[in-house]
């Protein structure tokens, strides 16, 4: 079952990391020191309040966009989604430039450290909540919403009774996705100098060589992931069954009347903070800067790797979600959950500790692949593959089962009822999904790396190679191909995701 | 799965396969480089043109490279390891994974810059400075020693990159010199002196140019690359310890190894000398101003030269046991 395919792939990783971990001279005291202590309660107190603050952001996002009449909401759906295409590396350097010491625009207290790690890293996942919350939004039958608002319920109310039920699978798949995310991130966090237990595991590879003990500390992460993922289902709750209809008529949206351009100028503000001042940061120095700058062709080849190994694992992580999404939402069993939650504790390991366990495994037994595109595709689906889970998980579980039964009665097998029924109707989901792939693929480093083929980069292995010389000089460039390029894919994916979800 | 979808899946999967085709002939000579490609690509290439040697580079980061090289074990795809600094080499041939480097390759090189087991030869020295704004601090006024540092009328005035790689290696350098007890009190007197950390040399150093501190705790090299970008830039370097009875200044190296097993090992020999010959290392000279340390290359006018400079007289082969109780040390001073 391919199911069973999937979660074996997810597990070499945490497999290898206890392999290392268990060569410390003395894991159980290293994992319970003070240090340890702390490294972790940083990172679970970052990790929640950015959670708390990006779901929030996403949602009324999200119902803004799906349920009111701001103007032009095509391209506001795009912009809103924005951020995905900055790295957080890119982001906190722009940030600590533009408000930090000695700073561009104007000094915010704060910045380096706690508070301007947190705003990073909100503005940068905010829109895995947007994406999968405005999918299911879309999806929904509209017929709940009309029922309650003609049985006299005011919208308010209509949002709190009907509205705000519907979205907690997808709340709580993306909130797990940005609470993990951040776990697992190191730009941002390094650079704005908040020390997370993944700032200490790649100090500890950095500057020990005995890959022993991060590797302890690597395994605390994956025992916050499963205690996230835990939670996580609770919130979900039993998501009852809502109705996704396929050629439905347009949900309802509130008129908002004198208000319709002060809320698109708020909903503004949030990607012009996330997006458009890194932007306009990168844009300004690179412009003032001396540097030799990179070599055409390098950047174009670069630019096309990079897109061809993102777009693979978008592919191969959607195509495989498909059946473990069905797997978790129509079969609660025990083997279910533990696929799901070795799917998903991966994402929040960070790239370098899958990396390093890909080369293990690939180096001394597979020969074949190692150093090969394949591998780095591999190990791209190995870090995303919950994104593409978590979007295919709320999109089936909005499609009423008894859609499939209907057709199983009329004589499909389960299969065809389910290529024929429920994956048009979840098509939107799994594009939301494919497109987080892609985007997060585009920007991953430190297992791109590692794994690549000799003579292969990618952008972000540009913007990296540039950047040990001084970043904007040699690493600009790279940069803003890299998020042109993502923000040109990003338009039609999320084109492609949202007709998917209305149909 | 639907038609389109499965039509974009082959044709996805086509695209990488094109994308595969970057890999290279099984019978080049496989170098790990942990030195940046923009620094190191022309001198690599001008090697390959030299000699005829088909030559593939993966560079990364040299502490990620090592750690690559010990999963990857026996299989391990890499003939040389080019290090920035000679910590992961000394880790990497504790270990057991560089062959002794042949014949008197490595000859040229004074005997504190390589591996007294021979496996192991440093190409360039990197000294640790006090960087200063001239403006801000007068000669007169610098400190002989960095001990000196702890004084309080360095307060706040002080910077450096605790995470570097190059300042954990020092600190295991100042440790092993004058014992850990006076290593720790020193940390600990610029954490209370109010020194500013910083995540890397550069930065570092372009605080000190832009006035943010005084003095910045980096390579000597960062120097001149300043100088490249910012011309005029009121920073100048100060190499401590150098009084009569001083610590001295730490020299580390970027250095090669030959990794044990590899089926490349003339080529490899071959690579070994060139990068310690007289092309290389005055292209080291000029590119980077680091410290030539073969060929009886000079190095700029402006640094002093080896012969005179002291020298922290400790071995570097040391480094790599000690970095992990380095790194403990900076951790319980609270300074990473």
């Amino acid at each position: 079952m391919a199911g069973v395919a999937v979660a074996a792939a997810m597990v070499l990783p945490l497999a290898h990391l206890v392999l290392r971990a268990s060569e410390a001279a003395d894991p159980l005291a290293l994992a319970t020191s003070a240090r340890a202590a702390r490294a972790l309660g940083r990172t679970v107190a970052l990790a929640t309040i950015v959670t708390a603050v990006a779901t929030v952001f996403g949602v009324v996002l999200a119902w803004v966009l799906e349920r009111t009449d701001v103007p032009a909401r095509g391209l506001l759906g795009v912009v809103v989604a924005l951020p995905l295409v900055i790295p957080t590396y890119v982001l906190a350097v722009a940030m600590k430039d533009a408000f930090g010491p000695s700073p561009l625009l104007v000094e915010l207290p704060g910045v380096v450290g706690f508070r301007g790690a947190a705003a990073a890293l909100t503005l940068a996942t905010y829109p895995y909540v947007f994406l999968v919350a405005r999918a299911t939004l879309a999806s929904v039958d509209p017929a709940l919403e009309e029922a309650a608002r003609s049985l006299g319920d005011r919208p308010r109310r209509v949002f709190r009774r009907v509205v705000l039920p519907l979205l907690r699978p997808a709340a709580a798949a993306g909130g797990l996705l940005v609470f993990l995310y951040t776990l697992s991130d190191f730009g941002a966090v390094s650079i704005l100098r908040y020390e997370t237990l993944t700032v200490a595991v790649f100090g500890e590879y950095r500057t020990s060589f005995n890959r022993a003990r991060p590797a302890v500390l690597g395994v605390l992460l994956v025992a916050t992931t499963l205690v996230a993922v835990a939670v996580e289902r609770r919130a979900r709750g039993r998501a009852a069954a809502t109705r996704a209809v396929a050629g439905t008529r347009p949900s309802p949206r509130r008129g908002l009347g004198r208000w319709r351009w002060p809320v698109t100028a708020a909903v503004l503000a949030v990607p012009v903070a996330g997006a458009g001042v890194p932007l306009g940061v990168l844009v300004y120095r690179a412009s003032l800067g001396s540097g030799s700058g990179e070599r055409v062709e390098v950047l174009a080849r670069a630019a096309v790797s990079s897109v061809g190994l993102s777009a693979a694992a978008a592919v191969v992580a959607v195509v495989l979600a498909v059946p473990v999404g069905v797997l978790v939402v129509r079969f609660r069993s025990r083997f279910a959950t533990f696929v799901e939650a070795a799917a998903t504790a991966g994402y929040a390991l960070p790239g370098l500790v899958v990396a390093l366990a890909l080369v293990f495994f690939a180096a001394r037994h597979v020969p074949l692949v190692y150093q090969t595109p394949a591998l780095v595709v591999f190990a791209y689906v190995i870090r995303f593959y919950p994104e593409a889970l978590g979007a295919a998980r709320a999109s089936i579980a909005a499609v009423d089962p008894a859609l499939e039964d209907v057709a199983r009665t009329l004589g499909d097998t389960p299969v065809r009822a389910l290529r024929r029924v429920t994956v048009p109707l979840v098509r939107g989901g799994l594009a939301a999904g494919g497109a987080l792939v892609f985007l997060t693929a585009m920007k991953e480093l430190p297992a791109t790396l590692l794994l690549r083929p000799a003579g292969m980069d990618t952008l972000a292995t540009r913007v990296w190679t540039g950047a040990a010389e001084g970043f904007y000089r040699q690493a600009a460039p790279a940069a803003l191909l890299l998020v042109l390029v993502s923000a040109l894919a990003l338009g039609p994916a999320l084109r492609l995701a949202h007709r998917g979800g209305a149909e | 799965m639907s038609k389109s979808l499965r039509a974009t899946l082959a044709a996805v999967v086509a695209a990488a396969g094109l994308v595969a085709c970057t890999d290279g002939g099984s019978g080049d000579l496989v170098v790990y480089s942990g030195r940046n490609e923009n620094l190191i690509r022309p001198v690599l290439e001008r090697f390959a043109e030299d000699t005829g040697v088909d030559i593939r580079v993966r560079y990364g980061d040299t502490a990620e490279l090592a750690a690559t090289i010990l999963e990857e074990g026996a299989n391990t795809r890499a003939d040389v390891f080019f290090s920035q600094d000679a910590g992961a080499l000394a880790a990497l041939a504790a270990k057991g994974r560089l062959a002794k480097l042949p014949g008197d390759v490595a000859e040229p090189v004074d005997a504190r810059f390589r591996d007294p087991g021979g496996r192991w030869v440093g190409v360039t020295g990197r000294a640790r400075v006090i960087a200063y704004n001239t403006n801000r601090v007068p000669a007169g006024e610098l400190p002989e020693s960095i001990f000196e540092l702890t004084d309080p009328k360095w307060r706040d005035r002080i910077g450096f990159p605790p995470t570097n790689a190059s300042f954990v290696a020092y600190v295991s350098a100042l440790t092993e010199q004058v014992g850990r007890d006076r290593t720790k009190a020193w940390l600990e007197g610029l954490e209370a002196n109010g020194a500013k950390t910083f995540d890397n040399n550069i930065v570092t150093l372009e605080a000190v140019a832009d006035g943010e501190v005084d003095i910045g705790l980096v390579n000597h090299y960062y120097l001149y690359n300043e100088f490249e970008q910012r011309p005029g830039s009121p920073v100048a370097n100060h190499y401590p310890g150098q009084e009569a009875g001083g610590e001295g200044t730490f020299v580390n190296v970027a250095g090669l190894g030959i990794l044990e097993g590899t089926d490349r090992a003339a080529d490899a020999r071959r690579l070994v000398a060139y990068l310690l010959g007289r092309d290389a290392q005055e292209y080291f000279r000029t590119e980077t101003a680091e410290y030539p340390l073969a060929a009886g290359v000079e190095p700029l006018p402006e640094l002093p030269a080896l012969a005179e400079l002291r020298v922290i007289d400790v071995p570097l082969h040391r480094l790599g046991r000690d970095l992990e109780a380095s790194l403990d040390l900076l951790k319980e001073v609270g300074l990473t």
